[in-house]
């Protein structure tokens, strides 16, 4: 895609935008080298010695525990970072999915017109009435809940504000001399529609996937909280802030480690998206 | 936003029909068999098949879609599998405690996020401005469940053991107390206020972010107009400018967000509720895809999608009423 001249130098010249930056890439490098911290394989034997330890603290087997440990004496720094890795992947991809749908739904409809456009739109306004946790919960209900599944169905609940973006992106650039030239030399309006109209078409739909990768990472884990997404063992954030909701007063860590982790890779995702329509905004003026 | 009356019905009614419709299709078109995850694996092939006979999902894909069609319109949305009861009571049991939740909530949201936005707008670019936005764009980032679980934490295993004053121990859990119905009808509303207050305060906490987030950046765009010089000129003083000029103007994108904020407080909604036991809608819902009770799920669905579509309804109404563009009749 073409994204306006100075786009990049614009997002990276507001100060959000790179704390934001900053803040996602914390997590993701954490959810990269996790597995290089020491491990800790849960000894059954010295479980209670372990268990509920504070966070900057010294078990008795002489492990440091950053963000303490939880009821079976795992370590919380650990679980958190290989919970990243997922709430991080389901959530990228999550917004992958949605923004692809509704890249095609929104480039279709507003290219096409007509009886096409109009259904498109129709479908896009009822699928906006749905909330979207309750029909998450539907199609998590009908299959075994796991990661994959999330993806899916966060997927193909996300897509409606990329599709209105790029329908109006794509319908008003359909009347533009450029457009209307192509299409004068021959070019066969599918050539014309991802060759000319999409790349330009794109720029608004980029915050509207920013947003969309924080709201699926805090729908995932709001899924796992449920039980109804990744399922423990495997930890997620959402799973973690469940398993320590019986112990907040002993060990609020357990559950406040992952929460905390949750909103500010929102806020990360949030405050990039929020430099991006303000740098997109100031291009357009 | 000047549709007619009847072509709002229309897409109105169509968007229902759709929901129904992707309710049904979800159940079909979702890979795996709701009847094998509901018997699990060890069922015996014959109690498969009259499994499938009893829910109806052995006859051709469209004879099952008409007669679902048909069911939902008149309300038979058959009988609950966990609960052998039919689906309509137990939904309709569930409704009245979450519109009471969802109404409670949205009052405060808007009343809130009106107070906060304005205040702000009155002090734009000031330092308490800045602060104020900070806060609500944490809070905003927030999950619902993590608000809940800090004010459980705070006001129910806080305020116990640290011996706050009775009134600010709060409970957490239901929607009345365990003896509620032995007390006078004046402490027995008191209960049912006290079992509120931290779930609606969850839902509005989170609300308010919002709100107040987008009333200041209206009332900041409309303060640029020129009717807010013309005002100024004629002498208005600054705050009669603000309340009856610039708030009066950004209200009207604000009562369209409802539009946006609805599905969003239903999505909360499910949190909150099984957070704080409560026996709405969502709490049915979470519950009823745990036991795999796929004609309450569906149709509870179905029903949430109503309820946003009635409130859409209702909030382009009150949009036409607020709007001071609107033609006045001479």
């Amino acid at each position: 895609m073409i994204p306006p001249p100075g786009l990049a130098a614009r997002v990276w010249g507001d100060r959000r935008a790179r704390a934001g930056a900053a803040l996602v890439a914390a997590f993701a490098l954490g959810a990269l080298l996790g597995p290089l911290l020491p491990g800790h394989a849960a000894n059954l034997a010295d479980i209670v010695a372990r268990r509920f330890a504070g966070p900057l603290s010294r078990t008795p087997d002489g492990v440091w525990h950053l963000l303490g440990t939880d009821r079976f004496g795992r370590d919380v720094l650990v679980r958190l970072l290989a919970g990243a890795r997922i709430s991080l992947a389901v959530g990228v991809l999550a917004a992958v999915v949605s923004t692809a749908v509704g890249v095609g739904a929104g480039a279709v409809a507003g290219y096409a017109g007509g009886a096409v456009d109009r259904t498109v739109v129709a479908v896009t306004d009822a699928a906006l009435a749905i909330p979207r946790v309750p029909f998450l919960l539907l199609l998590v209900a009908l299959v075994e809940p796991g990661a994959a599944v999330t993806v899916l169905a966060l997927g193909v609940t996300g897509w409606m504000t990329v599709a209105r973006l790029v329908r109006g992106e794509v319908r008003a650039l359909g009347v533009r001399p450029f457009v209307e030239a192509a299409r004068a030399l021959g070019a066969p309006p599918l050539r014309v529609l991802i060759r000319h109209v999409l790349p330009n078409a794109l720029t608004p739909a980029l915050v509207a996937a920013t947003l969309g990768v924080g709201s699926a990472i805090m729908l995932e884990a709001g899924l796992s909280f449920l039980g109804l997404g990744v399922q423990p063992p495997t930890p997620s954030w959402g799973n973690m802030i469940a398993s320590g909701r019986d112990a907040l007063m002993i060990a609020p860590w357990v559950s406040l480690a992952p929460a905390a982790a949750v909103a500010l890779v929102v806020l990360g995702f949030s405050w990039i998206a929020d430099a991006l329509e303000r740098a997109i905004a100031g291009a357009q003026a | 936003m000047r549709t007619a009356l009847p072509r709002r019905l229309a897409i109105a009614a169509l968007t229902i029909v759709l929901v129904v419709t992707a309710t049904f299709a979800a159940l079909h078109v979702m890979p795996g068999d709701p009847v094998r995850l509901l018997l699990g694996p060890a069922a015996d092939p014959a109690t498969v098949t009259a499994a499938r006979h009893a829910l109806g999902l052995d006859r051709p894909l469209p004879v099952q879609y008409l007669e679902w069609l048909a069911r939902f319109a008149s309300g038979r949305w058959g009988t609950s599998i966990a609960q052998q009861r039919p689906v309509a009571a137990v939904l309709g049991d569930a409704l009245g405690p979450t519109l009471l939740l969802v109404g409670a909530s949205l009052l405060l949201t808007y009343l809130g996020g009106v107070l906060v936005g304005a205040w702000q707008a009155a002090r734009r670019a000031s330092r308490a401005d800045a602060a104020v936005t900070a806060a609500t764009t944490v809070l905003y980032a927030l999950p619902s469940y993590v608000v809940a679980l800090a004010l459980v934490a705070v006001f129910a295993y806080g305020a116990a053991l640290w011996r706050w004053p009775a009134p600010l121990r709060l409970p957490a859990f239901g929607a009345a107390g365990l003896g509620a119905d032995l007390l006078g009808p004046a402490a027995r509303l008191a209960d049912r206020v006290r079992h509120l207050v931290l779930p609606v305060a969850t839902l509005a906490l989170v609300g308010i972010a919002g709100t107040a987030r987008y009333v200041r950046g209206a009332m900041v765009d409309a303060l640029r107009q020129p009717f807010v010089r013309a005002a100024r000129a004629r002498g208005l003083s600054e705050s009669r400018v603000l309340l009856r000029h610039v708030l009066r103007t950004a209200l009207v994108p604000v009562v369209t967000l409802f539009g946006l904020q609805l599905p969003a407080l239903f999505s909360g909604v499910v949190f909150v509720e099984s957070i704080f036991a409560w026996p709405g809608m969502g709490r049915v819902t979470v519950q009823a895809v745990l036991a795999r009770d796929y004609p309450v799920v569906m149709a509870s669905t179905a029903v949430f999608a109503v309820l946003v579509v009635a409130g859409n309804l209702l909030a382009d109404a009150v949009a036409a009423l607020a709007d001071p563009r609107r033609e006045r009749p001479a």
